[in-house]
């Protein structure tokens, strides 16, 4: 089967092993060993950019080197197809929807021409998000197994947008969502896939201390005092004024700085708003570093957070919470709020703290700063967690165990 | 060194997470999914969560009681839930009474408590097991404890601790094999002992292994 994408090969699944041991690399061959050269067709709309393209770019290769027949395409279309999906988006999530009623047609319209342009033959073919999904009607006489991965929070959909999505929703073999409180009642089942990290990426790759010194140093904050960071987008959702006055709470107690870094200030009006905001509730306390930094810091934003003594992620609606998975992967304590995925990710008292005010959180963090020991084993548990959940190679494993069950069952 | 007539099969189990319909938002709603949910959804809350969670050895037992103690703030109510230990059920239907006579008592105790809406729902979930042999077997002791070591943690759970259900018998898959294959019932019987609560996986795959080395020097 010829492959739709240009796959970068860079990182090759025995790298894993270093992370997660042999038998654990050794268990996927086992797995995908009952699945060479089956057919498997990832499709979704952006080949770079944003989240899908990000796993997608890690998943395909690995599957490919396990042995599987995967190709992975994506499906083109005008602005206005664009501007409708983007639409669709934010509808799903809880927005309104202001396109005319003929919006439908036209995204139908898009995805026809897609079809006449794409080879649709995968006896597993995964539909990632709404915009491709009407590719379905490639399916003849049930043939294959057709799943849709929705990697958007569909608790609070605009009823317009899912009154049209929901019949060919459940018309698919099943859906795959991020978490139980993103999923709809549907009637197919519906399998839970946490979003995940890779351990290799640069983001997240293990650091020499002397280079994470170094980035902290860069920007000013002293390694030799506690450092307590949230890592997020100027985005009023994340609440940063309000990690701000936690830390005025916890600085009566210790000599403590804040680090506040994100991006979206440059290219978002309200971001720079926000961005305004949060300097402004920072006065001129010289220990809160606030740094808008540019979306190619992957590196130094692994530094921050492999240089802090507290993660925080203080939000106040959340969807997955990568952010959190990153400082967790990396042994770092988190306080943060029990919203969206949060819960998932940190198990109160296990593997990091959970707060529902900025009383608790600062609370919480004080409470991490005096007992180090308790802070580590959370940060170790954590570490394990993600090891155990949240990385690339358990989206494989969830891949190939759903492929092996649909096999099954059919 | 005795070789066993029928050899041990290693396996390896991957599980998907299947979302069910059922969510609770209060001790009330729990007890009514207890009551409603299927096996599946018992068994990943409790089984497949100690697999899920191994690697936490202080405190955590299950989902229901992380639960109510993380989001309904019911400590009491919590221990009791952690407190069961899967090693004693031999059906999820018992496991399953035990859990909602526990939950059913607290709210018919604690009227208040019963409909106070916790910080986060609880989801049903269920957990669909594939299991695929791997390419190792044993015929005698060394060749158990080679294999031993090369088990990954998921394998590690299916013959340790979710292989109850399957023989119906307060035993494992290990100790099982030890005793009616190579009739080693005193070691059969120790591996039994290894508790699954306060050891993560890793080290239950240690302390095995330490348990044949001891075997196999004597």
């Amino acid at each position: 089967m010829s492959t739709g994408m240009p796959l970068p090969r860079l990182i090759h699944i025995d790298d894993y092993a270093s992370v997660l041991g042999e038998p654990q690399v050794e268990e996927l061959r086992t797995l995908a060993s009952r699945l060479q050269g089956r057919t498997v067709q990832m499709v979704n709309s952006t080949a770079v950019g944003g989240g899908v393209a990000e796993i997608l770019t890690r998943l395909v290769p690995i599957l490919q080197e396990l042995g599987l027949a995967i190709r992975w395409d994506v499906i083109t279309g005008g602005n206005d197809f664009f501007d409708i999906t983007k639409a669709f988006h934010n509808a799903l999530h809880g927005g309104s929807y202001e396109m005319p009623p003929e919006s439908f047609e036209v995204f139908l319209a898009y995805n026809e021409q897609n079809l006449a342009r794409l080879q649709m033959e995968g006896e597993f073919t995964v539909i990632h998000d709404p915009q491709p999904v009407a590719l379905l009607k490639a399916r003849h006489d049930q043939s294959g197994h057709w799943i849709w991965r929705c990697h958007i929070d569909l608790s609070r959909p605009n009823p317009t947008v899912w009154q049209f999505l929901e019949p060919w929703v459940n018309r698919y073999d099943g859906a795959i969502f991020s978490s139980p409180e993103f999923s709809r009642q549907l009637s197919i089942p519906q399998y839970l896939f946490y979003p995940c990290i890779d351990p290799l990426a640069e983001k997240n790759r293990e650091m020499e201390p002397e280079f994470v010194r170094g980035t902290l140093e860069r920007f000013s904050i002293d390694p030799a005092r506690p450092i307590l960071t949230q890592i997020s987008r100027f985005d009023r959702l994340k609440d940063p004024v309000g990690v701000v006055r936690a830390y005025r709470i916890v600085k009566r107690y210790f000599d403590c700085q804040l680090v506040l870094a994100g991006g979206g200030a440059d290219d978002d009006p309200e971001g720079a708003a926000v961005l305004a905001e949060v300097q402004e509730a920072a006065a001129s306390d010289a220990d809160v570093h606030i740094l808008n930094l540019p979306p190619w810091s992957a590196t130094e934003i692994n530094a921050l957070q492999r240089g802090s003594t507290v993660i925080i992620q203080k939000s106040l609606r959340e969807g997955f919470g990568l952010t959190v998975t990153e400082a967790l992967w990396k042994k770092k304590p988190v306080v943060a709020s029990a919203v969206g995925g949060i819960p998932t990710q940190v198990i109160h008292k296990h593997t990091g703290l959970l707060a529902h005010s900025v009383e608790g959180t600062a609370y919480q963090i004080r409470f991490l700063l005096s007992n180090p020991a308790i802070a580590s084993r959370l940060g170790e548990q954590g570490h394990e967690h993600v090891r155990e959940h949240f990385l690339i190679t358990s989206n494989v494993r969830r891949y190939l165990t759903l492929f092996l069950h649909l096999l099954g069952s059919s | 060194m005795r070789a066993a007539e029928h050899p041990f099969q290693f396996v390896t189990a991957s599980y998907i997470t299947q979302i069910s319909n059922h969510k609770a938002v209060t001790l009330f709603e729990l007890a009514k999914g207890l009551k409603d949910s299927s096996d599946a959804s018992i068994f990943y809350h409790t089984f497949q969560s100690l697999s899920r969670h191994h690697f936490l050895t202080e405190g955590f037992s299950n989902d229901f009681a992380q639960w109510v103690l993380a989001a309904c703030n019911r400590p009491e109510l919590a221990e009791q839930l952690a407190g069961l230990d899967i090693r004693d059920y031999l059906s999820l239907a018992e496991l399953r009474s035990d859990l909602l006579r526990l939950v059913t008592a607290y709210c018919a105790g604690n009227p208040p408590y019963a409909d106070q809406a916790a910080f986060e729902p609880f989801y049903f979930c269920e957990g669909i097991e594939v299991a695929v042999p791997l390419s190792i077997e044993a015929r005698s002791l060394e060749e158990f404890r080679a294999g031993l070591e090369r088990l990954s943690h998921a394998s590690m759970h299916y013959h340790f601790i979710a292989s109850r259900l399957r023989l119906h018998l307060r035993t494992n898959d290990f100790s099982n094999w030890l005793e009616s294959s190579l009739g080693l019932n005193a070691l059969a019987q120790r591996v039994n002992r290894v508790d699954i609560y306060t050891y993560t996986l890793d080290s239950v795959q240690s302390i095995l292994m330490a348990l044949v080395d001891e075997e196999l020097s004597r």
